[in-house]
């Protein structure tokens, strides 16, 4: 969990929730190897035949706009994606993506420089991603967030510990 | 220095002044999912081995998105709900109540000086009420119903002030448009959005509404609105908490002020495939329109129905138009203030309260090609279904006046 390796799909700005996951399949499945085979059908009908585990999107600004469905990090999880890495990202898909354990980082210029097809490797702990010989530095993700990412999303971090990390120390 | 609208209101509720940027614990007092959220909501409350829900009268489900159900699928998602309503003891609005965002104000969930989370992003909305409310995901939702706390990041506020008197033909919805077409649709991500002005001022709960449910179309972590004797009207008989009226200081910190001038504004657009790519609807006069929707969580209020029926009147909709109240408290107005009857004799299909096809999830899909102008407040991509029809987003006027005559109108000055 704690690095990353996986090959780039890049993609633009404003990647909004319809065109991770259309709200015309959330509504009748939660069965998400099924809603899965959408994944970003919106931006890429092709994402999902194309993408193998371990993949890495890499994204503008904005990234997971729009609705609060987190059938979006679930499914760019269960396409095989291993984390999100984009400029910035909507409020409640980057809660929501921790919440599902999919690792997602800002890191804009890392983000301006990797294309489809370069392989990076992210360093969750250190806040570091590395592309080819170029090393891009990143917020680490506050250590709250990385507890339940650890814990594999907060269903598992609730199991595994009978209550929330933030209900103790809210840091 | 003074305190914005939000810190005042999580100020309250930990006893102390909070810093931007910290990270709080706060009580919830009401909370939502709705049947596209609701499901995922149940499966991770269940699989953490959550046992009960912490407050059965603050957790609230509605069945609003795809409502009636269209489809197999859908209804055991919302029997699913149903029969976790009920192992509960939990409040569960079904079909025909309407739209979430509607109806937990008219019910009495939202009050100044509350925290309202709903699992869903418009939530936003009922800031209107000097209430701290967001929207969040379906686990996060399990993890509010199971200790009904939940973290949040302290939000900076952006205010955008508005300032002077609309012109006849401009509502709030064209303001609101406005505002997101200067600050960008991210423009503030992470940040409270707080509506001020002698023009906000002025509005009703309606129209106030409209503003804060699109806040989060500029990224928005909630929109808010100073209580006063406007929100006390709407509030009365409802809520059972005292009535208390909040506002930031004047002298409180925000982090940028977008200055609004209500009278230079004229009727705006959203245009594909973005709320922020926004545009005056005068430079789309007299391009055919082929289906007009009127409703939702922005538009779908008795003010919104009334100007669409006053417009509508004795004459024949030239654009197939859909027309949905926002939930069966508007209906019954509308209907005894004889609304809906001059909607359905001027040709609108008028529908059950709800989401309707603001959502593409069952009802009221355009087709490929297809022009749609919307009183929603989105426009992305398949937004409505259909990957290849063409959505603007526009005010209740704006949208009647263009099913009247099938084309781009700006309306009126009358």
């Amino acid at each position: 969990m704690e690095t990353l390796r996986g090959k780039v799909w890049k993609f633009g700005d404003d990647i909004s929730t319809d065109l991770i996951i259309p709200g015309k399949y959330k509504f009748k499945t939660i069965d998400f190897n099924e809603l899965a085979r959408h994944t970003m059908e919106g931006a890429d009908p092709d994402f999902s035949s194309k993408v193998s585990k371990g993949d890495v999107i890499v994204a503008g600004k904005n990234f997971g706009c729009g609705s609060s469905r987190e059938q979006a990090p679930v499914v760019i999880k269960h396409a095989g994606v291993s984390a999100v890495v984009a400029k910035s990202f909507a409020r409640i898909f980057y809660r929501n993506a921790f919440n599902v354990g999919l690792p997602v980082v800002e890191c804009p210029e890392a983000v301006d420089k990797v294309k489809t097809g370069d392989v990076v490797e992210i360093s969750l702990r250190e806040g570091k991603i590395k592309a080819g010989n170029k090393t891009y530095s990143f917020k680490p993700i506050p250590a709250f967030l990385m507890t339940i990412l650890q814990d594999g999303g907060l269903v598992n971090h609730y199991k595994k510990r009978g209550g929330f990390i933030w209900e103790k120390e809210p840091k | 220095m003074g305190t914005t609208l939000a810190e005042k209101i999580i100020s309250r509720k930990i006893g102390r002044e909070p810093s931007p940027g910290e990270i709080v614990v706060l009580p919830i007092d009401a909370a939502m999912a709705h049947d596209g959220t609701a499901p995922l909501m149940i499966k991770s409350f269940e699989e953490m081995g959550a046992k009960k829900v912490w407050d059965r009268k603050r957790a609230i489900f509605v069945i609003d998105h795809i409502s009636p159900s269209s489809n197999e699928g859908t209804s055991a998602l919302h029997k699913m709900m149903r029969d976790f309503a009920k192992k509960h003891g939990i409040t569960l609005y079904d079909v025909g109540e309407g739209i979430c965002h509607q109806i937990l104000p008219e019910k009495g969930y939202v009050f100044p000086g509350g925290v309202v989370v709903g699992a869903d992003s418009h939530t936003c909305t009922h800031g209107a009420f000097a209430t701290f409310a967001t929207g969040i995901g379906s686990t996060d939702m399990a993890a509010v119903f199971a200790s009904g706390k939940l973290w949040f990041k302290v939000p900076e506020s952006l205010k955008v002030n508005v300032t002077g008197k609309f012109k006849k033909n401009v509502m709030s919805k064209d303001a609101i448009i406005y505002a997101i077409g200067e600050v960008g649709a991210d423009g503030a991500t992470y940040k409270a959005v707080e509506f001020t002005g002698d023009t906000v001022k002025g509005m009703t709960m309606d129209s106030r509404m409209t503003m804060t449910n699109m806040a989060i179309e500029m990224g928005g972590k909630t929109g808010l609105i100073a209580s006063d004797s406007t929100t006390k009207e709407f509030l009365k008989g409802r809520i059972d908490v005292p009535f208390i009226e909040l506002s930031g200081d004047k002298d409180a910190g925000y982090s940028d002020v977008l200055e609004v001038d209500a009278a230079e504004l004229e009727p705006q657009l959203s245009c594909p495939h973005q709320v922020d790519n926004v545009k005056p609807v005068s430079e789309f006069e007299g391009k055919p329109v082929d289906q007009v929707f009127i409703g939702s969580c922005t538009n779908g209020r008795l003010e919104d129905l009334k100007i669409a029926a006053r417009v509508l009147k004795g004459k024949q909709v030239k654009a197939r138009t859909i027309a949905m109240p926002a939930s069966r408290e508007v209906m019954l107005d509308a209907i005894r203030e004889g609304i809906i009857e001059e909607l359905v004799k001027a040709g609108c299909a008028v529908g059950v309260p709800g989401c309707g096809p603001c959502v593409g999830g069952h009802h009221g899909v355009p087709s490929p090609g297809e022009v749609v102008i919307s009183t929603t407040n989105r426009n992305f991509k398949g937004r409505m279904g259909c990957a290849d029809a063409y959505i603007y987003l526009a005010s209740p006027l704006t949208a009647a006046y263009s099913a009247l005559n099938g084309k781009f109108t700006v309306p009126p000055e009358v």
